[in-house]
């Protein structure tokens, strides 16, 4: 009896149970998910721009939705084997992963659409785009928001800035799904329900701690209070985005502004916080994080995160 | 109280003494039939602490096990291998969980085993003592470091007490799983560059020894094993089980293109077996003993998320009291926790 990949089942005997978790390793099994070639993340999706969209500005937006998503999962990714218990080591271990994946279909959508943004390698270099994209651009060139990569500090202040992100996010990822351009509707779909998990993951910890023990609720407000200054810039609206928002494929911050802010709102009444007072986080010179104006944190984390990929620009992983 | 039988009361009266000698007899019958002895089974004492041991062990080495991989996270070198790694770390500490909770039946929960760890009274696999030191080395601990601990745990499925069983076979399936993609791993680094190729091979050097003593010390030495055989909790010895990892791995090392560090490797027709060296036990009994190259780290790190949490874990204490409180009968229903539930709704 063979399945449909034609193999023969695996038959558990008391003997060769034993070895059986090895067998099929020098196989090649088509139940094997990761393949040993690299997969296009976009595959089968329909990744023609749309009639009368301009290229150029649609893979701009899709860098500053790619770009957010992959510096904040790097930044969550660093409370593994970290958190104050197992289950939530899991939360934000999955939080970094949903930010992850959506990164890798950002990053790919902006390179397929405008190759000119991909960074030059050697020509015999088998580093696909989206790596590209993540491992050899310079700080300047990412066009993530500055709250993603501020630098970690207590459970309070990621819980908070989960908060924070993914409220602001959602809002905007629940309009995208209408979007004129197939791909950023299906990845704003996925992206939906994902981020409803992180904002009721979120949410659920800020109730916890602001209603737990006094030090849990100082150590939110803490949280809070530094985080806050970060908050405005996530509504401000970008040449690119106001662009992309008239063309009906992306959508303008601004426009969510309301929503988010409300939502917050609920969620501070309800546990009788203020919003805190802290005025916003001034640019230079205007110039922000979507304009490649990031704070000191930046460099620093892509220094570690690249480090392996730029010693090897002709290496396969 | 008012429901204990007379006899119970009594404790040591003869009548107690016969039934011990009853539900002895019933658990070594269970063991005998190769049977699952289940939590609310009657177990001889040193059986249950035997297990909380073990079992315990194996969960603080899946969580200190998170630590050598987790020192790649941030700096995996394709979006797709930083995916797969975390994805990987994060099933170690589900596979922590599902432990933790096998123990839990026994009588011993996660809070005391874990105070027990950081204090050093408990132990986790050495192997984590060991340093990762290249991205090769992820590929490495998946291929050697899992491939050896699925030798040791595939037969652990049988083990006789259920949920640990039961577990086992979950986790199993897991890190056959992550072995793949860590031997995966490897062979795409081999057809990469030169540079890549002598990474993996430096990193399979240096953990094919540390590798082999993850079975324990030889079958002379191991002053648990006969024990843990009669009770079904270990079903092959620590020799049998090196054997039979050095036979599965050295036709996979043949076909990635590396090379194990052992001379006196080599395929002996009379046993049916290769022949391999011993590696250093007395490394082996200093890292035991302390003294790997990474066991204060290890454990400093693991204590620090603790000690950082401990704030955390004592606020959602104080909230969940607060909420059954609140959820009491004849609480006032227009308590905070109304703005509770609305700030549920919002979260939702």
């Amino acid at each position: 009896m063979t399945d449909v990949h034609g193999h023969e089942p695996e038959i558990h005997t008391s003997d060769d149970e034993h070895g059986n978790a090895y067998s099929g390793l020098l196989v090649n099994d088509a139940h094997w998910a990761f393949g040993t070639d690299f997969e296009d993340p976009l595959a089968g999706v329909d990744t023609t721009v749309p009639d009368g969209a301009d290229a150029e500005e649609i893979a701009a937006y899709c860098l500053m939705l790619g770009d957010d998503a992959l510096v904040f999962s790097q930044r969550i990714s660093e409370w593994c084997s970290r958190a104050p218990d197992l289950e939530e080591d899991i939360a934000l271990a999955n939080i970094a992963l949903d930010l992850l994946g959506q990164a890798r279909l950002l990053l790919a959508r902006a390179a397929a659409a405008d190759p000119a943004l991909v960074p030059q390698l050697p020509e015999d270099s088998p580093v696909p785009a989206e790596d590209r994209l993540a491992f050899f651009r310079e700080d300047v060139d990412f066009r993530s928001v500055r709250l993603a990569e501020v630098p970690n500090g207590d459970f309070a202040e990621a819980v908070a800035k989960i908060l924070m992100f993914s409220t602001w996010r959602l809002a905007i990822f629940e309009r995208l799904q209408n979007s004129e351009d197939a791909v950023l509707s299906a990845i704003a779909a996925k992206g939906v329900k994902e981020m409803t998990y992180h904002r009721d993951f979120s949410g659920r910890w800020v109730l916890t701690l602001a209603r737990g023990t006094e030090e849990s609720r100082r150590r939110l407000l803490t949280a809070l209070d530094g985080l806050w200054p970060l908050w405005p810039e996530l509504f401000e609206t970008h040449p690119i985005e106001a662009a992309i928002a008239e063309a009906g494929i992306g959508i303008a911050p601004a426009e969510v502004a309301g929503e988010a802010d409300a939502i917050i709102d609920q969620v501070f009444a309800a546990v009788g916080i203020d919003r805190p007072e802290t005025g916003a986080l001034a640019g230079v010179r205007g110039r922000k994080g979507r304009d490649g104006l990031h704070t000191e944190a930046l460099s620093r984390m892509l220094a570690e995160m690249q480090v392996v990929a730029r010693a090897h620009p002709r290496g396969k992983w | 109280m008012t429901t204990e039988t007379p006899e119970a009361q009594l404790g040591q009266e003869p009548g107690a003494q016969q039934r011990e000698a009853e539900f002895e007899a019933q658990f070594r019958r269970t063991i005998e039939a190769k049977d699952r002895i289940e939590p609310r089974d009657w177990m001889p004492e040193a059986y249950r602490k035997t297990l909380i041991r073990q079992v315990a062990q194996h969960a603080h080495s899946e969580i200190i096990g998170m630590q050598p991989e987790g020192n790649w996270i941030s700096r995996a070198p394709s979006l797709r291998r930083k995916a797969i790694l975390l994805a990987k770390v994060q099933d170690e500490a589900g596979h922590g969980l599902y432990l933790y909770s096998a123990t839990e039946t026994l009588g011993a929960t996660r809070n005391e085993l874990t105070e027990k760890l950081i204090a050093g009274r408990q132990k986790y696999s050495s192997i984590f003592n060991y340093p990762a030191l290249s991205y090769a080395d992820v590929g490495t601990i998946g291929w050697l470091v899992d491939g050896a601990a699925i030798v040791n745990q595939v037969p652990l499925c049988r083990t006789s007490f259920g949920p640990y069983g039961r577990a086992m076979i979950r986790i199993c399936k897991e890190e056959s799983f992550h072995q793949r993609q860590g031997y995966e791993l490897l062979m795409t680094m081999m057809r990469g560059t030169d540079e890549q190729r002598e990474m993996v091979q430096e990193s399979v050097n240096r953990f094919w020894w540390p590798a082999l003593m993850m079975f324990g010390p030889p079958d002379d030495d191991s002053p648990n094993t006969a024990q843990s055989m009669a009770w079904g909790i270990k079903t092959h010895t620590n020799d049998e089980l090196r054997q039979k990892f050095v036979d599965m791995s050295v036709p996979q090392a043949e076909a990635l293109g590396v090379t194990f560090p052992d001379e006196g490797l080599q395929w002996n027709e009379e046993r049916g077996h290769y022949d391999f060296t011993q590696p250093d036990w007395s490394e082996f009994w200093a890292v035991v003993k302390g003294n790997g190259p990474c066991n204060v780290q290890r454990l400093a790190h693991r204590k620090k998320a603790w000690d950082d949490g401990a704030w955390v874990r004592e606020a959602a204490m104080a909230f969940a009291e607060k909420s059954a409180e609140a959820a009491a009968p004849g609480a006032d229903t227009d308590s905070p926790d109304s703005g509770a539930a609305r700030a549920e709704e919002v979260a939702r």
